[in-house]
């Protein structure tokens, strides 16, 4: 391709791959300059490839679509969040919950709220092309110009890489490495299909009102993973989340530890007679700060899970798609503007991410990650046993004495784990609450 | 519930022919399988007889976990085609 390349056909100032949270809002970042911007979607439309837990977050989301509430399709507004630590059989549940006004998340299904952004989009001069896998970026001399699709060939000045988790193309150019199994998560949900009333009564809600559960141990007890329920209007979506590497060494199915946790005497009655609406799967990106993939290179920027940015500890990854691709998006339009495609003029992105929470956040928890990597049979494990445990004999009325029964507890931690032990946790603790501080 | 069940829930528009390659012979050396035991929507089985592994692609909700658990790196894995595979209405 010669470099006066604006004679070329099938030539646009730029190209997002994938119509999730992340390309849409680069796309019509876009679009707003009066830039031309195609947005390619492997599915047959936007949200129809995509699974999450899932909540999306109002401020963030009002960055891209100021009125978002008034007409997209939200399920419930969040107003309660469950953090339960499931024993075998019992469980501890600390409970925070607010006024509705306050409430900052909503329940959405993919299917139609990533559908309803991109026709958003589409109103504000986004192109999207559905039903089209990007199949290989075209590059010239080391600069991206342009994608393969199956039918044809598309040319761009820049293009933004938001085709997800499984991101081949940021693979292809070198900017992300192969993906290791203890970089991702396998999460699988199941979503029932329970009448709103009863929803409302188990959850101890009203209408329009959503309730959020993180679930620890259980049958994840000292694996790296996490469960959650969601409540949507006449449905509940669970599901949990396991590093890829737990799996493998355990040679377990997240489905099997998912049946598993439906039949926790905790969790069963709240999807009790729920008929099963739809089974699904997919990757989390859990590499944190310290493995983060090259995000942008000469007239190529990634956002979203194709760039790995997502904030595990606080299950939060729709947002940082949504304003990555906002970045992304900004820094195009100043690179159109410049006529400048090259990585130095496109690094103004990678700035824009270290000023943002995004960069700020995954910083903040660059230690956690790898900590509990070490140690999850023992902060995913033995310790949420142990908070099961004493609350068993807090409550237990049963003729022994208060004073012995809270001795024979303080022991048992002393037998279970030697002394050495405890201060290695201690100082895990100590080093991880210094690094989240630092 | 079990996973044919599950399965039985997801929409999906199947290819007539696999996005997913895996080298047999390769897959023959493999001790772990790993594939056939992670896989959410149980897509992998070997077959001990004829020493190949069965794949049912149709199956597939396009996680991506094989291509990532691989060990022999032998699993040739893409997108299905634009208008194929997996549609998710609840996701």
């Amino acid at each position: 391709m010669s470099k006066d390349d604006s004679n070329i056909e099938n030539k646009t100032d730029v190209i997002v791959v994938g119509g999730g949270p992340a390309g849409i809002s680069a796309a019509v970042t876009v679009a707003r300059s009066g830039k031309k911007v195609i947005l390619i979607e492997r599915g047959k439309f936007a949200g129809s490839k995509n699974v999450f837990g899932g909540a999306i977050y109002t401020k963030p989301t009002k960055e891209i679509f100021p009125d978002f509430e008034k007409t997209a399709p939200l399920e419930r507004k969040n107003i309660e969040h469950k953090y339960a630590l499931l024993g075998e059989e019992d469980s501890t549940v600390i409970s925070y919950r607010q006024k509705d006004e306050d409430a900052e998340s909503y329940t959405v299904i993919r299917s139609k709220f990533d559908r309803w952004m991109a026709k958003e989009a589409m109103k504000e001069g986004v192109i999207v092309v559905e039903e089209t896998v990007v199949r290989e970026l075209i590059l010239d001399e080391n600069r991206v110009v342009g994608i393969k699709t199956e039918l044809e060939d598309y040319y761009s000045d820049i293009v933004i890489l938001a085709d997800g988790v499984n991101s081949l193309l940021s693979e292809q150019i070198g900017l992300k490495k192969e993906i290791k199994p203890e970089d991702v998560a396998l999460s699988v949900k199941e979503v029932f299909k329970i009448p709103e009333e009863k929803i409302n009564e188990r959850f101890n809600i009203n209408d329009d009102e959503g309730c959020i559960y993180q679930l620890f141990g259980g049958p994840m007890l000292g694996m790296l993973g996490l469960g959650f329920i969601y409540t949507n209007e006449n449905s509940v979506s669970i599901g949990l989340g396991i590093t890829l590497n737990e799996l493998i060494e355990r040679k377990i199915n997240p489905y099997d530890l998912l049946e598993d946790l439906k039949s926790h005497p905790t969790i069963a009655p709240l999807i009790k007679d729920g008929e099963l609406l739809e089974y699904s799967a997919h990757l989390i990106p859990e590499a944190g700060y310290k493995k983060l993939p090259e995000l942008y290179a000469a007239g190529v920027m990634v956002a979203g899970d194709a760039g790995m940015l997502v904030n595990n500890i606080h299950w939060e990854g729709t947002n940082l798609a949504m304003i990555s691709g906002k970045l992304a998006g900004e820094t195009a339009i100043i690179a159109l503007s410049k006529k400048d495609f090259s990585e130095k003029t496109l690094s103004r992105y990678q700035e824009a991410l270290k000023k943002s929470f995004i960069m700020k956040d995954l910083y903040t928890y660059r230690e956690v990650l790898d900590v509990l990597h070490k140690k999850s049979k023992d902060f995913l494990g033995y310790y949420p046993q142990k908070i099961n445990g004493f609350f068993k004999i807090f409550t237990s009325v049963d003729c022994i004495p208060k004073r012995d029964k809270y001795r024979e507890f303080i022991k048992s931690i002393f037998t279970d784990r030697k002394i050495p032990v405890l201060f290695s946790d201690f100082g895990n603790i100590i080093k991880l609450i210094g690094s989240v501080l630092k | 519930m079990n996973i044919e069940e599950k399965l039985y829930t997801v929409k999906y528009f199947p290819d007539n022919c696999s996005h997913l390659k895996p080298d047999d012979e390769k897959c023959k050396e493999c001790e772990s399988k790993i594939c056939n035991v992670i896989c959410p929507a149980n897509v992998y089985e070997w077959n001990e007889d004829e020493q190949k592994m069965i794949v049912r692609y149709e199956n597939c909700l396009e996680c991506g976990a094989c291509r990532i658990t691989c060990e022999k790196k032998c699993l040739e894995w893409e997108f299905p085609r634009g208008t194929k595979g997996v549609m998710f209405k609840q996701g």
